[in-house]
């Protein structure tokens, strides 16, 4: 049995703990203890992964558990790991360790609460280890599913509107995704032999170009529905708004990352010729969703909102990085996933507890939070940094890559692309800044807001995590840009093979 | 003898039941409950013990391995329609009548044993009459209600005219080919144009039986006024018989003209699919709106039979399978709920996961488990019917179901949303369940977690399917 099961086990251990505990504070504890144990999981196989890869152990997936599940169709349960997506499980394990404190004040029905919210967490986990098709898409369900009742039934505003939306339309995705998945299914043997999910198996074949063309835009568009993808983002601003703060912090922070990651791992990995003929589509509409999400943030009011919409330009950001088809622009990309989602998680964290003191998220009402609760402000300042990509935080070492490879693409057309989308870094610092500056800074408006109390303690945790990881990889980004560089190796022989020009 | 087990049992414990019957006092009818499910539960269990398969009457009677199988699943299913009738039959309007549920319910269940076991079209036609002439009177058991009523009229009306029409195509079968055994048919079917007249008069009587659309018209107000419990088992167990012999009969009988009905498939599952699905959109009767999601559900169980292959035919038992478990869960719900405070529209359901935490995770995983959303047995069932659709390449087609399992998945997601997320001022106030209730609610959720992960169930139908087609 390898570490991967863990993964998947104690996230229903936890649960089982959840439904048999007594008391709220209960509840709350075993979540608790079930996320640290799988924080301490996810660092153990980071070590693990760093260590195998050092004694020179070089195959493309480690830590391979392969059993046959629906012998018939050729499903199995199979799981392993690359550095890519070691590196999205360390962040998925940081930000739900994060989202449990940061939801320490939930008083409604909590144990269904947490059940869900760990369901959740388990759809991404099971997501991130799985190289079967069927079983990949299984856990993508199985993460979208609790974000119905989790914005329904504890979320805010229009949130009955907004929980809807929101899965239907990623629902709908996952319906392309699932046309594209039989499709790879039925043409994953072009040469006789069995049909296989097998993602890695599948990466060997080399399917037809017209099969590659037909079943590209469904599975792009499919996963980009959850990355974000221009037009396809609406449900994601007004999703974020309503849903409760751990909610919009998991799902900014890492539910969105499985779009990008789902571009990445099949769309792009597995047909590569389809990429490079219609890749430029969605270049576009991810330079458009750059663009357009941060002007969208310009405009906003509300916190909320305008944290979703720097989050629809910064998962643009990812699809466009994706899209540049090389090396550095791909790790970028990762890199950017990994950075957005500590940093967003960050964001909606704190919004959620300024919001819990101050009962509104509108800036012009607030003001001078920076005197009552310099805690909270000063995390805020730091979060408002490392998304205008500062050096020394996260946000800069990813930016940094993508811009670097995007680049090098020569062409009139990669180039322009590339300028419109580093455009995007200066709205940014506009609207950051401008948050920063009305909310925390200058006067106190409202004179109930003189007796607010900073942080507490379980506030705390959650934002000090996430500190730490966002300067782990401002100042340290090496050690994690060489991990990821180690799972590019596949892909970038797949899509250079497709188109030797590029480089 | 051992060939026709299934049936013969089935007669045994219609003949014990109906001379305990005899025995009762009209104010002790209750006592037959207990025995009868016992009686049922003895006869699925003794169903799952391995039986010889052959033929009886010169082919007009055939068992197979699958067949036998089959039985056993719809045996499951009315095991749990008797358990989750008790409640109901246990009310004072149907005390007296108590025996007569349990022996129509038996007598339904060996005609559909007969006509799935069916070698030729006459044994299959009495087979079908049997099953269906039951349920009329089934769906008017609460006659005093004038819906009740009405729904047995028009059930009755309705079948005798799909059987009319499901007649003629079987005498202009008989016309061109001289017999009515399916193994003689078979090499005789050359598509000429009289054949191909028989085969669609066959296939509209079939589409009434299975409520497809254009032939869906009656099931509504059948299932609305019918009780609870004859429309769940209308929706799973009737359907289920008549879409497994409507497979076998086209995989085996008509296997010839596959072209062509394969493309009147491809429409009827169109329609049917999109049909019940707005149709269900716009439902506040928590019985017609499964009505006609059972119908959404039929059109999603012709994908596999357009499969056209060993695939195909697992995957329609596989779901038909797994439907059973979760369209019973549901159906179980609403029954108990309409029982005890007679709420049957979903803006009654507002607030109840408050005071009904337990029946409302029974009917959220439900409705999850026909919305396909993993890791409920649902989901593998739609997803295997979509391999074998694709298998074949009708990715147009499947692209057509997946759009519409979204729209499903709204409907299902209202009845989520009345439950859990509404508040209500007066919500429906606490239940408490009897232990018979609890059981067959508890039976269809071990069912909708257990059946997809357990990947055995699967390959044992498959390996039964081989060689049918």
């Amino acid at each position: 049995m390898s570490i991967l099961t863990l993964f998947i086990i104690i996230p229903v251990l936890t649960i089982i703990g959840i439904l048999f505990s007594k008391s709220h504070m209960q509840v709350k504890w075993v979540s608790v203890v079930g996320m640290s144990l799988q924080l301490l999981a996810a660092i153990a196989l980071i070590l693990l992964y760093l260590a195998e890869r050092r004694a020179g152990n070089m195959a493309e997936v480690l830590f391979v558990q392969d059993n046959v599940w629906y012998e018939t169709l050729n499903i199995h349960f199979y799981l392993g790991v690359d550095g890519v997506s070691v590196a999205m499980i360390g962040l998925t394990a940081l930000v739900v360790f994060a989202g449990i404190f940061a939801s320490w004040d939930i008083v409604d029905l909590p144990r269904e609460f947490f059940t869900s919210l760990i369901l959740l967490a388990s759809g991404v986990f099971g997501f991130f280890i799985s190289l079967d098709l069927f079983t990949m898409f299984l856990f993508y369900e199985l993460a979208v599913i609790p974000m119905y009742l989790l914005i329904g039934i504890w979320g805010s505003g229009p949130r009955h509107y907004s929980a809807m939306k929101l899965t239907l339309m990623l629902m709908g995705g996952s319906a392309f995704i699932l046309l594209g998945m039989l499709g790879l299914y039925f043409n994953s043997a072009p040469d006789g032999g069995p049909l296989t999910f097998d993602l890695i198996k599948i990466s060997k074949q080399h399917i037809p170009i017209n099969v590659q063309l037909f079943l590209f835009p469904f599975l792009f568009v499919g996963f980009g529905v959850l990355g974000a993808l221009f037009p396809f983002h609406t449900w994601s601003p007004d999703g974020h708004a309503s849903a409760p703060t751990a909610v919009s912090m998991l799902h900014a922070g890492v539910l969105m990352k499985l779009g990008g990651y789902g571009c990445y791992r099949v769309a792009v990995f597995l047909l590569p010729e389809a990429s490079h003929q219609l890749g430029w589509i969605f270049l576009i509409l991810a330079t458009i969703g750059v663009i357009y999400g941060a002007l969208g943030a310009i405009w906003q009011k509300d916190l909320k909102y305008i944290n979703a919409y720097s989050s629809v330009s910064h998962c643009a950001l990812v699809l466009f990085a994706i899209l540049m088809f090389n090396q550095t622009s791909m790790n970028g990309a990762i890199m950017q996933m990994i950075s957005h989602g500590i940093m967003t998680a960050l964001f909606f964290a704190l919004i959620g507890m300024i919001y819990g003191r101050t009962h509104t998220r509108f800036i012009n009402e607030m003001g001078g939070l920076m005197k009552v609760m310099p805690f909270l402000a000063v995390a805020y300042v730091i979060a408002g940094l490392a998304s205008l990509g500062l050096p020394g935080f996260s946000g800069f070492v990813a930016e940094m890559t993508i811009f670097v490879g995007a680049f090098q693409n020569v062409d009139t057309f990669h180039r322009v692309a590339t300028i419109i989308a580093a455009s995007s870094i200066v709205v940014t610092a506009v609207y950051v800044l401008r948050v920063v500056g009305t909310l925390l800074l200058g006067k106190i408006k409202n004179e109930q807001f003189e007796t607010i109390t900073d942080a507490k303690w379980f506030d705390k945790m959650s934002v000090v995590a996430l500190i730490f990881g966002i300067t782990l990889i401002g100042m340290a980004p090496l050690w994690l840009s060489d991990m990821i560089n180690g799972g590019l190796g596949p892909i970038m022989q797949k899509l250079l093979a497709a188109a030797p020009g590029l480089n | 003898m051992l060939i026709m087990r299934h049936e013969l049992l089935l007669i045994a414990i219609t003949v014990i039941l109906l001379i305990v019957e005899i025995f009762l006092p009209n104010t002790q009818k209750h006592k037959i409950i207990l025995p009868a499910i016992l009686l049922m539960a003895a006869v699925t269990v003794i169903g799952f013990f391995p039986g010889t398969p052959g033929v009886l009457f010169g082919g007009m009677f055939q068992s197979t391995q699958l067949t036998m199988m089959f039985k056993n699943i719809l045996n499951i299913g009315v095991l749990i329609v008797f358990i989750q009738s008790v409640d109901w039959l246990k009310q004072d309007q149907n005390k007296e009548k108590i025996s007569e549920f349990f022996l129509l319910m038996l007598a339904t269940l060996i005609g559909m044993n007969y006509m799935i076991s069916s070698g030729d079209f006459l044994m299959f036609y009495i087979g079908l009459e049997l099953a269906t002439i039951p349920v009329a009177a089934l769906a008017a058991f609460e006659r005093l209600k004038e819906k009740s009523a009405e729904a047995g009229v028009k059930l009755i009306f309705s079948s005798a005219l799909s059987s009319g029409i499901l007649l003629y195509g079987l005498s202009m079968i008989y016309g061109t080919t001289g017999t009515m055994y399916f193994a003689d048919v078979a090499p005789l079917i050359t598509g000429v144009p009289l054949q191909v007249l028989a085969f669609i008069f066959f296939f509209a009587g079939m589409a009434f039986k299975i409520s497809l659309v254009p032939f869906h018209l009656w099931t509504a107000d059948v299932y609305e006024g019918a009780p609870v419990n004859v429309t769940s088992y209308l929706s799973v167990i009737s359907k289920g018989a008549a879409v497994f012999i409507f497979t076998i009969i086209l995989y085996t009988v008509f296997s010839k003209i596959a072209v062509m009905w394969s493309d009147l498939i491809y429409v009827v599952t169109i329609l049917t699919i999109t049909v019940g699905n707005l149709f269900a959109l716009r439902q506040q009767n928590l019985k017609r709106f499964l009505a006609f999601s059972s119908i959404a559900q039929a059109g999603f169980i012709l994908l596999g039979v357009i499969g056209q292959s060993q695939l195909g035919m697992t995957t329609v038992i596989y779901f038909v399978l797994v439907y059973i478990f979760s369209n019973l869960g549901a159906f179980g719900v609403v029954g108990i709920i309409s029982n005890r405070t007679g709420k049957e529209n979903i803006n009654d359901y507002d607030g109840l996961y408050r005071t009904n935490p337990n029946l409302s995770l029974v009917m959220m995983l439900a409705l999850f488990s026909l919305a396909g959303i993993p890791p409920l047995a649902g989901f593998f069932g739609k997803f295997f019917l979509f391999t074998a659709a694709a298998k074949q390449g009708y990715y147009i087609l499947v692209l057509i179901a997946l759009i519409n399992t979204i729209i499903s998945l709204y409907y299902y997601l209202l009845v989520i949303k009345a439950m859990l997320l509404n508040n209500s001022d007066h919500p429906i106030a606490k239940i408490r369940s009897d232990n018979y209730t609890r059981l067959g609610l508890l039976i269809c959720v071990a069912g909708m977690v257990i059946i997809g992960f357990t990947s055995s169930i699967y390959e044992m139908v498959f390996n039964l399917s081989f060689g049918l087609y």
